[in-house]
């Protein structure tokens, strides 16, 4: 029962973008296309579940063995990057197709703050490994879900008529306002 | 001359927030209060004027290939010790930022200086260039952040400064109305630049 609410409180209530903030500059920069947005969201989702349940084991079996838990951030940044890089040589190798498709945004994704912030948060709540892996996979789906959304309304924002000062980015961020207002109706969901 | 255009830059011409539309988790997670604006821009400032300062001093010794590595290291050292200090000297600022002080690490701000400024120019000039951008990046936080807290809770550095009247409009401190405000910041200096230009 803990995990279906933890999995669901990820995707819904406390969204990682639309409430928590985390994983902003991915969700403005690769929107334009509903396309790449599923591609960008099922990159992040693989990263995301790895990157969890990797730096929790390194927090519990490295860090905090060696008592030096202080190391936190530059370990996790570390394991992160490496991971990423990681996760990019396995795709070329495997399935050409995928890493063409996703190419451009995995690196990307190590400068993501949704995977150093639910790796983070996962310690800061006191999760066990597969409470980590669970919050991990959550929070991915919820990114993934507010991005596709959002591609989806852009693509129909390109062709609608507004003042020339909201061009860009400012459309983007009040149409991302009202996705928030939405998501807020969740709030009360568990 | 160099130096006060390197400094300046950042401020107007190419504030990070505003203009290039860098560091938008920070931007928006932290404005709920003018006191956490101001402290989240004065941290990333210090982080940002001495991992430029580092950055530009080892970009000889730095091998291409691994450049991007080794510049997370030196910034997460920074947010390590910058994390340090808060917890030490301000608990409350500390709680109130929480995760988004380790976040500091993939600030894209930081990174993009790095890699645009301070691996290309000289340690005086990067310091320079550290120091606008934040300083950019601190102004922009604190215009967001007083606009958030004096609409939506009523009150500036939590003083209040409405009668006992005064209804706040709620929605402004919480997650919509940060993306809201954001974006209409962008647009009104979008509006006054094209006036200039």
């Amino acid at each position: 029962m803990k995990l279906v609410i933890i999995l669901l409180s990820a995707i819904f209530v406390n969204n990682f973008v639309l409430s928590r903030f985390l994983g902003i500059c991915p969700f403005l920069g690769v929107s334009k296309k509903v396309e790449t947005a599923v591609g960008m969201g099922l990159a992040v989702t693989f990263v995301m579940a790895l990157a969890s349940v990797m730096t929790w084991i390194v927090q519990i079996l490295v860090l905090d063995v060696l008592g030096i838990a202080y190391l936190q951030t530059i370990a996790f940044i570390l394991v992160i990057a490496g991971l990423v890089q990681f996760v990019e040589m396995v795709i070329k190798k495997t399935s050409p197709t995928l890493y063409q498709a996703l190419g451009v945004y995995l690196p990307l994704i190590t400068t993501n703050c949704a995977v150093l912030g639910v790796a983070i948060l996962n310690i800061d709540e006191g999760y066990n490994l597969v409470e980590t892996l669970i919050n991990g996979i959550g929070g991915a789906l919820g990114f993934t879900l507010a991005i596709v959304l959002f591609a989806g309304i852009r693509e129909r924002l390109e062709t609608a008529p507004y003042p020339k000062a909201l061009e860009g980015f400012p459309i983007a961020l009040i149409t991302a306002s009202l996705m928030s207002i939405a998501f807020l109706g969740f709030s009360g969901l568990l | 001359m160099k130096l006060w255009n390197d400094f300046t830059n950042g401020i107007i011409k190419e504030n990070p927030t505003l203009r290039l539309v860098l560091g938008t988790c920070p931007t928006l997670a932290v404005t709920t209060a003018v006191f956490n604006g101001i402290g989240m821009g004065i941290a990333a400032t210090a982080v940002l004027i001495g991992s430029n300062l580092i950055i530009s001093m080892i970009n000889k010794i730095v091998p291409n290939e691994v450049r991007i590595p080794i510049y997370v290291v030196v910034i997460a050292t920074f947010v390590t010790a910058v994390q340090m200090l808060i917890k030490a000297y301000s608990p409350a600022l500390d709680s109130a930022l929480g995760i988004f002080i380790p976040l500091i690490v993939v600030n894209c701000i930081i990174l993009a200086r790095a890699e645009s400024f301070a691996s290309k120019n000289p340690p005086l000039n990067s310091i320079m260039d550290g120091l606008g951008m934040g300083i950019g990046f601190t102004l922009a936080l604190l215009i967001m952040s007083s606009i958030r807290e004096i609409l939506g809770a009523g009150t500036f550095l939590g003083r209040p400064i409405f009668g006992a009247g005064f209804e706040p409009a709620l929605i402004l401190i919480l997650p919509p109305g940060g993306f809201l405000i954001f974006g209409l910041t962008i647009a009104l200096v979008n509006k006054l630049t094209e006036k200039k230009a």
